[in-house]
Parts: structure tokens; C-alpha cells; sequence
């Protein structure tokens, strides 16, 4: 059973560490050692670096969504005086970045996307742009300011073709082609599951309800832009890349393939990161053609990437359309699900993951916390002139949670029955779970969230708030969303999905010197998340240090054993796991040590107070005091005579940890309550309340600013953001008055409850919490809209909810809405 | 994203100023806060060649009333404005300081000025609706020396004004004190440009209201006033029930008079409800900004505390 | 390219004299001629706000002004907060409220705080949320933010001298 936590004070700052304590740090508000640098400025971001020398790059970039190249004519962006280089597809020739899974062309087709387009082809053409953004050359200046007068110099001629800019148009017949080897302009078609017999449960069941949903395409939006900054070492004998990525070993195996080098001959490092959620967890084709820039040119090459390229020309997410059923008993139990995913990707698949990220993800786990007894889903990817995407924040999670969850609000509605009591009657409550979907489900919080969300509603009097909003005519609603989040895919989860690149496994060292402390690294990549912190805490529980003791190294590959960077929540389960094994191992070791210079075992030793000291009353004769880290290290190292014959010299080790069977299910209730405007349409949040079970938080105000930051993105998701295009592919959002980044005028503040149902397998009994709060807030804002809405019976079932679109919906009479529900 | 070439003279004084814009000629550009020309030029829609710089001239900073109405030199920011402690200013212009937290947010109030949002011509500013709604007179100067334009005649369209190229606008002047007035507008987001935006200005005398003007953004290449709408005006009391459905009737005739457009921010339809909605509430609190005024409370919307919507 | 002009900035108290061309903007000249990076930038249109630094005591975008009309004026960054290296009481408040994450947007978070809080030191919580939200967070949902800065006011006006 999940223990409750007494957590929930918005002000998370002075609080004692409060729940889920296993040791000294770990389940403590350990301050960040990130925040003195950061709040001093004294971080140290990409664009915060020079080196002598440095120039500076700008791409030259597509204007046309979609046409074939007909030249790239460079001749007058070199002549400008202060140009350094200005290089187009055929001058680099460099390999392309593909992206591959392991499954049949029916199901996926591959989309190679060249680093600069415009190579010459095998039939002398220059191939085709596909969305505008995309670049076509690199030009190199002393100047940042200069480079960009270089760039409106360039000559680029086109035969425009017609522009694919919706999954309608993509699928329709006779469309273009947007790569003319997927037909239809479908990448990804996969149809996971079809419980036999589906059919008859639908057509004998009591009720079915439809939901059709289309969510808007999205950028994460770090604040901190892309960038990179590439170096050639002549010492070193190695192209050295400074990006912001949340994947520096990824990025180290496209480069080194795309330039034709060995992968000793690249190093990716990572500075401070001013975000990522996703976007920067694929490899982009900027950071390539900086690094091919630099080992051309052999001086530093730095690019940052500008926030119209990163509004247009980046990788965007989100933009799914849904067609789903549901079948009902009398009761409201779901008795079916039935399902029509169709993901537009953009105009090319990303590495390493693929066009099939976000169909996979809704297709392997849309049943989300309910018992769903048979189950039909179809997955597909279009391809279009649009911007590629990448796994934001979420991955498919916060559309399909929304479409069960209004699923469930729509059954409710034709049942007359409570929305909340629906849910209860769905979920999984039983432990392990093995769904219709073949996933088995940890055990997890699902019907306590539930219950204390509501409680926690209607002890705050929201249901009198809203009775009495009514009778004025006003219209306030509220809105749940009960969902689960795997996180923490290890490598059979990915294997599953049948990827060629695996990730899944994460690798540390450490290594504890002559003063007894310690260097652990880790293969995640922090980009704010605080796992310089974290990190610590794990190992300095386990080696009963000082936290501050610790250090922790990332984003280096040189440094880094190997890792597959931060995503998916994957850091506190996998990336700590594996420092708290490496960290398990060195106790080991240090052990072994004291035990053989003590003339003792080491069953009977343990660490405590910076030393290998004698279990009280099991240490037959040893001396009390043992034998503290820097005695050990000095005979490690400096008297390494002393050592067993067997023995190694030195404090280190090396251990890995990766997730067996499906990982683990973090898991939440949100509430959400709204009020609309009917003079404007618009929607003001009253109140938002999160329930949240990640298992044991290893940093508590770090988990709750997770929960917050992410509820903030979910809610900017719901009701602001959208990255349209026109007819012709032109993106209509090139600036932040377009695309609208909610404030803290627009996003409330949210009050956080914790459960606590640790994970059985994880190091701490740590579950991700990097996503949750993304992944729930769009279907509670949506269902509280629509609970707003009530009196007038519309339903709106898209995002971003338009206010327009609700001034338009309050404007139908109830008498209207009566009638044409008869 | 960073600005095409331009080389920048920094003018001494408004002579200076007006001899440097003749010296240049057309492809010149007065840069005062520079906090809507420099998004333009940083994504080089706008792109002149050389920029003069007026904002040293401190003799153009300030706000001061004597009998011809309240004079704010054109690069008083929106700031001081917000921040104005003037009791002369507070009460004849009130609605001035309440209405500039609706520019955008505080960094920009500080460096953007009155004179570059009025000469800027921007149909959505609020200082291009507030000197159409208050009938304000544009004092520009060129080497022929200051001439006065009536705001009537000053916004001619998008991004178009009466302003000749080697003239300097000086001063912004409200001739008439309006103390029972208010603007409020609609964005998705706090501090965006409004989709729609209304003033209300209210006659009101002995009690009843005898008048009153009504200016639109959104709705027009530049802030339109709306006669048929502010002929409705009139009441024999300044009850709220009663002045409610003056300004429901005067809203009413506000959206059947415009004509906007449909863009990606919102549709003719859409723009027209909301011009009914915000001339209604801009009404209200007019009213309500009245009443506080008439009792000696201090007004209902304070500068700086901008309400939720 | 255009003509190079000599320029004065008196940044955090300290005179420099800097040759750049006049469309050389007062961040890119913050961060680059004089290596005081820890203002971002975070869009060049002001709109974002990581660029926010004091212009004669007042919050303003460093990316919305050229270096060159910036003389004359007195610049403050976030170097100023802490010239000792110790956090003053508002980059403590953050670091208390976990007010930040990546740490990207803060020095304009602080240089906003700092502006609105000399000014209206008796500040309430809708009152700066609303000066907040000039800035963009994209980490905290800003809630922290908010709650840093006002037990900072608090600190600093105890509730016996607000009005």
C-alpha cells in the first residue's frame, strides 16, 4: 500500500526532508550544488564559451516548404569581405543521418536526412528541400553579426512542388510525395494489437462512445536555443564538439559516421544546458556541418542557433489526430478500445528514434490505468513539409491520456454516471498487472490518487464553487486526469519496439582518490534537472559520505564510459541505479581492503563516519576505529605494496544497470478547475491539484519542481501553443508573439500531494517523474473545459483549446443543445 | 537574428535632430526607446540606413498640465507614466497610468516612450488609442518650426502617419480632461498585443450622462472612433443598472459598426464579439472609475495591478 | 559592415570603453566585448527576457537597446548581486525555493526581482506575479519563482512597514 505524505505546501523551500528517507540524502531537500554558479552567473553555457580564434556560422536555409533544388549559388556569400567559408552540400559531402528500426517496409520506411541538402544526386540533381528551415549551406564569418548579412546573399533557385501540410492532404489521393519512397506519405504503419473477437464486444455492448482528438504541433522550447561549437585537436588528433544535447554519445556516433571518422577521434561535451525536454535528444544536422566547418577550416566553429530557426527550423512534436471507441457495459466498465493513431512526423524521421516514437508509444500503452479487456489499435506516421520531430516531453503520452480520458468523461455523460466513479470502477488496483497490451504494470497508486485528487477538490469546496457559479450562469468546471507513465524504458522495452539502435542500459565509474572522495560519472545528461545533486546523494548513501564529497561527472564522452544521455524519465531509474551499483561495488572493494589490512573479514566491516569501521559487537578484535578512505587510498595507491597478491591497485569500478521486463509506472491524479469567459472565450485556471506517486523521491523540491514545470508545459499545451502553417508550409510562428510561451500571469499555481509506492528494482525506489506532470495536465484542463461547458452541451475534444472556439461554443443556447442531442 | 548595418548619429537637440534627418533624408530612422523598431530590426523588416538617436533629449521627457490640457514630451516613457504622481495628471487623465500596464510588460514600459508608440503608428498600441479616444493633438516639429496635427488626422493606416520624414513628433497633448474613462483590451497572454482592444471615455455632468467617446483597436488598419455607438451614450442617471444597458445597447452598435478582418488571431465574427464584450466592460469601468472618482476612493483599477481577465 | 563608433559603458560601476559597430546590442556587448555572460540571451526580440539586466535602476531588455545608446547610463548585471561571491538575499530566496532548474532564465529573473522590488519594495504575490511574467520560465511553471521573490520582499519590507 502506498503511505501517504503530509507534502503538500506550495512553498517547498524550508521544508524537512519529509518522506521516503532510506538514508542520509537520499529522500532529503538537498540544496543544488547546480544553483551557486547559476544564480551567480557564473554557469557556464555554450554560448558563454570562446576560444581564440573562434568563428562564427549561420545556415543557409529553405524558403520553400517543399521544391526540387535547382541551385545553390554561394559565389557572392564568399565574396563579402570578413566571410570565411561558405560550404553547400557538395562542397562537405558528408554521410547522411538515418534512422532506422528493425521491422519490414510495410511498417516503416526509412527517410535519410542529409546534414545540408542540395548533394548532388546519382541523376545530376540536387534532390529536394522538404520544409522550410532546412539547410541547404554553412557559411563561416568572423562575425556573428557579419555571417548574417552573408546568408541573404546566397542564391538559391527552386521548383516549387506542391506543399504537404496536413495528414488529410498527406493521405489523400494523389497527394505529392514527400519522400517518393512512401507511398502515401505514410512512414509508420503498425497495427500492435487486435484482440480477437473485439468486433462482437462492440456490437453487444451496452454503450460505445467515440472521441475524435487532434492535438497541435509543438515546440518543448528550451529556453537556451541549440548551438554547438566544434574544434579540431591537433594534439588530441580529435574533433572536439561542445553541444547542448541530452545525448552526447548519440551525437559522438552521427558525427563520427557522417565525417567518415573513427569514434576516438570525436568527443562531444556538454556544457551547462538551458533545457531540452526532449528536443535535444535526437541528433540535428546543424551540429554536424559546424563540426565538418571546423575540421575543414581546422579553427573553432560556433553556431547558436537563433530563436526563428528554433521556432521553425528545429524539431517540433505533438501534432497527432485520433479516431477512438470505446465499448461500455450498463455499468461503466470498458469492456473495448479501439483505436486510430495518425502521427504527423514532418519531413523526416530522427535519430535515433525514429517516425515511429510517437505510434509505437500510443500504440503500446494507450489502455493507460484501465483494466481494458480487449483492445485494436492502428499506428501510422505521415510524412509532411513540415519540420521534423522529436520525442518531446511526453512522446505520444499526453494525446492518448487525454483521448482515454475523455473516453471516459463522454461514457460518464451517456451513462449518468459520475466521471471520477467511471474511473474508479476502470482501474487497476491489483499488482503486477499484465495488460491487454502485453505490459505488466508495477505496483502503483492508481485508485488512492484518484480518491485523494477528488477528496482533496471537494474538501477545498470546488463542487460548491461550481454549484453556485452555475446558478449565475457562469461557467466553472472540473476536470481529472487519472494516467501512469513508464519510465525508465530499458533496453527490452526498446528492443521490443524493435529499434536498431537500442538504448537502455546505463554505465558508471567511480573512482575515489587520496583525499577519500569520490568521482562517479554518469551516461545521463542533466539539462537542469539537478543530477549533479541527485547523483550525489545516491552515492554518498551508499558510501556513508559527505554529499558534498561527491563529484559528479556527465557530458563528456572522453570522461564518460558510455551512456544514453536523459530521456523518457530514465536518470533517477536507470542513470542511478547505475552509480549506486558502481557505488556498491567500491563499498565492496573498500571493504576487501581494510578487511585484509586489519587481518579481518569483511563481513564484519561496514562504511560509516568516512571509513571501513567494525560492525559493533560483530568486529572480534579489530580495532574500533577500522581504517578510514584516505588511510585505504593511501595504501591504494602509494603503498601498493601492501595490497593482496590479487589485488588491484587503485579505487575504482566500473557497474551497469538496465531494466529487466517493463519498468516501472510512475502514476497520478490531476485536477483541474476552470472558469471561461463567455465575453472572451477565455479560460482562467482556478485551481490546479496534482497527485503524484514516483515512488521514493530522492530530492523532494526537485520532484515537485518537475511535477510544476511539466504541469506548466501540459497546460501551455491545452490552451496556447500551436505551430500552424500556412498553405503553402510557411510556419506562421517566427517569433514568440506567435507562438505563445504561457507566463506566470497564465499558469497557477499548482498544489502537490504525494503518494508513495516505491519501485521494487530501482537503486533508491526511485520511478521517473521528468514527464508526469506534461503528461496529465492537457486532459484535466480539457475536461474541465468541457465540464465548463456542460450547460451549453458542446464538447471539444482538440488542443490547443481555442478561445475563439469557446466563445463560439457558450454562444449555443442550452434549449440548442437539448434539441440536437435528442 | 541580429540587425542589418546602419550608422547611428546621436542628436544634441531637437535642431540637431531635424538637420541630421534632413542631412540623411528618407532612408533615416528616429530611434527614441527603440522597443518596437529593434524587434523589427532584428529580424530585418526594418532595415535603415542610418538611425538618429533622440534619446538624450531630456527636454523631451516629462508630463505637465496648464490650460491647454496635459503636455507628455514624446519620450516620457510608459513608465513614467505608470508611475506619473501628478495630482493634476491623476485627476484629469486618470486613465492614462491605469492603462499602461496593458503595454507590454514592465522592461519594455521603462525604455518605450509615448512619442515612438504614437509615431510608430501601431493600430493595436494603447497610446494610439487612448490619443484617438481623447481627441489628443500631435505637436511635431521640422525646420519650419512646430505644427499641431488633431489626432483625426494623424493615423492615416497601417503603420502610417501624418508624420513627414523630416519632422519630429515632439508632443502629445490632451486638451481635455477625460476623468471618467478606461481601456481595456484582450490578448491570449498577458502583455501580447490585443486581438481587440476599447477605450471608453464617459461626459458625465450633474449626475447624468450627456456623452461620451469610444475608441477601437483590432477591428482596423489603425484605432477607429465609432459615432453610431457613441451617440447611444446618453442617460438621465449614472445608476449602474441603467448605464448597463446603455453600454450593452452602445457595445451592441460598436460590433454592427466595424468591419475587421480575419486573421490568423481571430476572425471578423470573433473580433466583433469582442468588441462587445470590451466596449461594455471598458464602459463599466469608466463608470465605475467615475463613481470612485465622485466618492474620493481611488480608483477601481490601480496602475501596476492589472486584473485577470 | 558600418563604421565602428568608441562607446562608454558604465557596467556595475566599472567605466569601459568599447569599439563596436552601432548595431552591436548592449547584451551582445555585456556578454561578448566585456565576457559578462551571465546574461543570456534567449531570443533578440524582447519578448523572453533572459536578456534583462538594470538601465539606471530599472529593468529593461539588454537585447532591445545598442550598445551605443547605452552611454550615459548605468548598466547592472546579475555579476552585481554578488560582487563578494556570496548570493545576496534574492539569489538565496531562489536557491531556497528551488526557483530555478536549468538556470537559464534566471539572471533576468533577479535583475527583474531586483527592479520591481527597489521600486515597490511592499510588493504582493499578484503584484509580482505580474511582473514575472515578463520573463519567460520554461522549467519551473514559475510558482517558485513567484515564491522566491516575494519571501525576498518580505525579508527585506517586514509586513509592519508595507502599507
Amino acid at each position: 500500500m502506498p503511505q501517504g505524505a503530509d507534502t503538500d505546501q506550495p512553498d517547498a523551500g524550508h521544508r524537512a526532508p519529509s518522506f521516503g528517507s532510506t538514508g542520509r540524502y537520499v529522500g532529503a531537500a538537498v540544496p543544488r550544488r547546480e544553483d551557486p554558479r547559476l544564480v551567480t552567473g557564473r554557469g557556464r553555457f555554450l554560448d558563454d564559451i570562446a576560444v581564440p580564434g573562434m568563428l562564427h556560422a549561420q545556415f543557409v536555409r529553405s524558403t520553400i516548404a517543399h521544391a526540387r533544388l535547382l541551385e545553390v549559388d554561394l559565389t557572392a556569400v564568399r565574396a563579402l569581405p570578413g566571410v570565411v567559408a561558405a560550404y553547400s552540400a557538395a562542397d562537405l559531402a558528408l554521410g547522411d543521418i538515418t534512422a532506422l528500426l528493425d521491422r519490414p517496409l510495410e511498417e516503416f520506411v526509412p527517410t535519410p536526412m542529409p546534414v545540408l541538402s542540395g548533394a548532388p544526386q546519382a541523376d545530376g540533381s540536387l534532390g529536394k528541400v522538404r520544409f522550410v528551415g532546412e539547410p541547404l549551406a554553412i557559411v563561416v564569418a568572423a562575425d556573428p553579426y557579419l555571417v548574417e548579412d552573408a546568408l541573404e546573399l546566397a542564391r538559391v533557385r527552386y521548383e516549387a512542388l506542391p506543399a504537404i501540410t496536413s495528414a488529410e492532404g498527406a493521405m489523400a489521393q494523389g497527394a505529392a510525395l514527400v519522400h517518393d519512397e512512401a507511398p502515401g506519405n505514410v512512414l509508420v504503419d503498425v497495427s500492435m494489437f487486435a484482440t480477437e473477437g473485439i468486433d462482437e464486444v462492440f456490437s453487444d455492448a451496452h454503450t460505445v462512445v467515440e472521441v475524435r482528438s487532434s492535438t497541435g504541433r509543438q515546440n518543448a522550447l528550451p529556453l537556451e536555443t541549440r548551438g554547438a561549437l566544434a574544434e579540431w585537436d591537433e594534439r588530441a588528433g580529435q574533433l572536439v564538439l561542445d553541444t547542448c544535447t541530452q545525448v552526447p554519445h548519440q551525437v559522438r556516433t552521427v558525427t563520427a559516421g557522417c565525417l567518415g571518422l573513427a569514434e576516438r577521434q570525436v568527443r562531444v561535451r556538454v556544457p551547462d544546458m538551458g533545457g531540452g525536454f526532449g528536443i535535444k535528444c535526437v541528433v540535428g544536422r546543424e551540429e554536424i556541418a559546424v563540426a565538418a566547418a571546423a575540421q575543414r577550416l581546422r579553427r573553432p566553429v560556433k553556431w547558436i542557433e537563433d530563436r526563428k530557426d528554433a521556432l521553425t527550423a528545429s524539431f517540433l512534436a505533438r501534432e497527432q489526430q485520433y479516431v477512438a471507441r470505446a465499448a461500455f457495459d450498463r455499468e461503466g466498465h470498458v469492456l473495448a478500445l479501439d483505436a486510430d493513431v495518425v502521427c504527423d512526423m514532418g519531413a523526416y524521421s530522427c535519430y535515433p528514434f525514429t517516425a515511429a516514437i510517437e505510434p509505437l508509444m500510443a500504440s503500446g500503452e494507450m489502455p493507460s490505468v484501465y483494466r481494458v479487456p480487449a483492445y485494436r489499435v492502428r499506428g501510422r506516421s505521415i510524412t509532411s513539409n513540415k519540420a521534423p520531430t522529436a520525442p518531446y516531453r511526453g512522446v505520444s503520452r499526453p494525446q492518448y491520456v487525454m483521448v482515454m480520458e475523455r473516453l471516459m468523461e463522454r461514457a460518464a455523460r451517456v451513462l449518468d454516471l459520475d466521471p471520477v466513479e467511471v474511473r474508479r470502477r476502470n482501474v487497476i488496483t491489483t499488482f503486477p498487472y499484465t495488460g491487454v497490451n502485453h505490459i505488466t504494470y508495477d505496483p502503483g497508486s492508481y485508485l488512492e490518487s484518484l480518491d485523494l485528487a477528488e477528496q482533496t477538490v471537494r474538501d477545498e469546496g470546488w463542487y460548491d464553487v461550481q454549484a453556485a457559479a452555475r446558478a449565475e450562469g457562469r461557467f466553472v468546471g472540473i476536470g481529472y486526469s487519472c494516467f501512469s507513465e513508464r519510465t525508465g524504458y530499458g533496453s527490452g522495452a526498446f528492443a521490443k519496439r524493435r529499434m536498431k539502435v537500442v538504448p537502455g542500459f546505463d554505465i558508471s565509474e567511480i573512482r575515489m582518490d587520496l583525499s577519500g572522495t569520490v568521482t562517479v560519472t554518469t551516461g545521463t545528461q542533466s539539462h537542469g534537472q539537478g543530477h549533479e545533486t541527485t547523483m550525489a546523494q545516491i552515492v554518498a548513501d551508499k558510501l556513508k559520505l559527505d554529499v558534498a564529497d561527491v563529484r559528479v561527472e556527465q557530458g563528456d564522452t572522453d570522461r564518460v564510459l558510455y551512456g544514453w544521455g536523459s530521456f523518457a524519465s530514465r536518470s533517477a531509474v536507470i542513470g542511478g541505479s547505475a552509480v549506486g551499483a558502481a557505488a556498491g561495488k567500491l563499498e565492496v572493494k573498500l571493504r576487501e581492503l581494510a578487511a585484509h589490512l586489519l587481518g579481518t573479514r569483511p563481513e564484519v566491516l561496514e562504511l560509516r563516519d568516512g571509513g571501513v569501521r567494525p560492525i559493533p559487537h560483530a568486529g572480534d578484535g579489530v580495532p574500533p576505529e577500522g581504517l578510514s578512505f584516505t588511510q585505504l587510498a593511501d595504501v591504494a595507491y602509494l603503498k601498493s605494496h601492501l595490497l593482496a597478491k590479487e589485488t588491484d591497485p587503485g579505487l575504482s569500478a566500473v557497474a551497469s544497470f538496465d531494466v529487466a521486463g517493463d519498468g516501472t509506472f510512475s502514476n497520478a491524479t490531476h485536477a483541474c478547475v476552470v472558469e471561461l469567459d463567455p465575453g472572451t472565450g477565455g479560460t482562467r485556471i482556478l485551481r490546479y491539484v496534482c497527485v503524484e506517486d514516483c515512488g521514493v523521491a530522492i530530492n523532494p523540491p526537485i520532484v515537485e519542481g518537475q511535477a510544476r514545470g511539466g504541469i506548466a508545459q501540459g497546460i501551455a499545451g491545452a490552451l496556447f501553443e500551436q505551430v500552424s502553417y500556412d498553405a503553402n508550409g510557411e510556419p506562421s510562428c517566427a517569433s514568440f508573439l506567435d507562438y505563445k510561451v504561457p507566463t506566470a500571469w497564465e499558469t497557477p499555481d499548482v498544489l502537490i500531494k504525494h503518494l508513495e509506492t516505491p519501485c521494487l528494482f530501482t537503486e533508491t525506489g526511485a520511478k521517473g517523474a521528468g514527464e508526469g506532470g506534461t503528461i496529465g495536465a492537457p486532459a484535466a484542463v480539457l475536461n474541465a473545459v468541457n465540464d465548463a461547458l456542460r450547460p451549453t452541451g458542446v464538447e471539444l475534444d482538440d488542443t490547443p483549446i481555442r478561445p475563439e472556439v469557446v466563445h463560439r461554443s457558450l454562444q449555443v443556447t442550452r434549449s440548442a443543445a437539448h434539441g440536437s442531442a435528442a | 537574428m541580429k540587425p542589418a548595418p546602419f550608422d547611428y548619429r546621436r542628436a544634441r537637440s531637437v535642431a540637431d535632430a531635424l538637420g541630421l534627418l534632413a542631412e540623411l533624408g528618407g532612408e533615416a530612422k528616429v530611434i527614441a526607446g527603440g522597443q518596437s523598431l529593434m524587434p523589427m530590426m532584428a529580424f530585418r523588416l526594418a532595415r535603415p540606413s542610418h538611425l538618429v538617436d533622440i534619446g538624450g533629449l531630456g527636454e523631451l521627457r516629462g508630463l505637465w498640465v496648464d490650460d491647454d490640457g496635459l503636455h507628455i514630451g514624446a519620450l516620457t516613457t510608459h513608465h513614467q507614466v505608470e508611475t506619473c504622481t501628478d495630482p493634476a495628471v491623476l485627476a484629469g487623465w486618470p486613465v492614462l497610468p491605469a492603462s499602461m500596464s496593458w503595454i507590454g510588460h514592465l522592461p519594455i514600459r521603462t525604455l518605450g516612450t509615448v512619442g515612438g508608440s504614437v509615431a510608430h503608428g501601431d493600430a493595436l498600441a494603447e497610446w494610439c488609442l487612448l490619443t484617438t479616444l481623447l481627441d489628443a493633438v500631435l505637436v511635431a516639429e521640422g525646420a519650419d518650426g512646430r505644427r499641431e496635427i488633431p489626432v483625426a488626422d494623424f493615423f492615416l493606416g497601417f503603420f502610417t502617419t501624418a508624420l513627414l520624414p523630416d519632422e519630429l513628433l515632439v508632443e502629445v497633448r490632451f486638451p481635455a480632461p477625460a476623468p471618467h474613462a478606461a481601456l481595456t483590451e484582450y490578448a491570449e497572454r498577458h502583455g501580447d498585443y490585443a486581438i481587440v482592444s476599447a477605450a471608453v471615455s464617459l461626459d458625465l455632468v450633474d449626475g447624468s450622462l450627456r456623452g461620451g467617446r469610444i475608441a477601437l483597436g483590432g477591428v482596423a488598419d489603425a484605432p477607429v472612433r465609432v459615432p453610431e455607438a457613441e451617440a447611444l451614450l446618453t442617460a438621465g442617471t449614472t445608476h449602474p443598472d441603467e448605464l448597463g444597458g446603455v453600454f450593452a445597447a452602445a457595445a451592441d452598435a460598436a460590433a454592427a459598426a466595424v468591419d475587421p478582418g480575419d486573421d490568423q488571431h481571430g476572425s471578423a465574427d470573433y473580433r466583433r464579439s469582442l468588441v462587445r464584450t470590451l466596449v461594455q466592460r471598458a464602459g463599466v469601468q469608466a463608470s465605475v472609475a467615475a463613481r470612485a472618482v465622485d466618492d474620493d476612493r481611488p480608483a477601481a483599477v490601480p496602475a501596476g495591478a492589472r486584473r485577470r481577465p | 559592415m558600418s563604421e565602428r563608433q568608441l562607446v562608454t559603458l558604465t557596467v556595475n560601476g566599472v567605466e569601459h570603453e568599447l569599439l563596436v559597430e552601432p548595431r552591436r546590442t548592449l547584451v551582445d556587448a555585456l556578454r561578448h566585448d566585456l565576457r559578462l555572460t551571465g546574461t543570456h540571451v534567449g531570443c533578440e526580440h524582447g519578448v523572453c527576457g533572459a536578456c534583462t539586466v538594470l538601465v539606471d535602476g530599472l529593468p529593461a531588455r539588454a537585447c532591445l537597446m545598442f550598445a551605443v545608446q547605452a552611454e550615459g547610463r548605468e548598466i547592472s548585471t546579475v555579476e552585481s548581486l554578488s560582487p563578494d561571491g556570496r548570493l545576496n538575499d534574492l539569489q538565496q530566496s531562489f536557491v531556497d525555493h528551488h526557483g530555478l532548474q536549468c538556470g537559464f532564465c534566471t539572471p533576468g529573473m533577479l535583475m527583474l526581482a531586483e527592479g520591481l522590488l527597489a521600486e515597490r519594495p511592499a510588493a504582493g504575490r499578484e503584484e509580482i506575479r505580474e511582473v514575472v511574467a515578463a520573463n519567460l520560465c520554461r522549467c519551473t511553471g514559475y510558482q517558485s519563482i513567484v515564491d522566491a521573490v516575494e519571501a525576498c520582499a518580505r525579508a527585506r519590507c517586514p509586513q509592519e512597514e508595507r502599507s
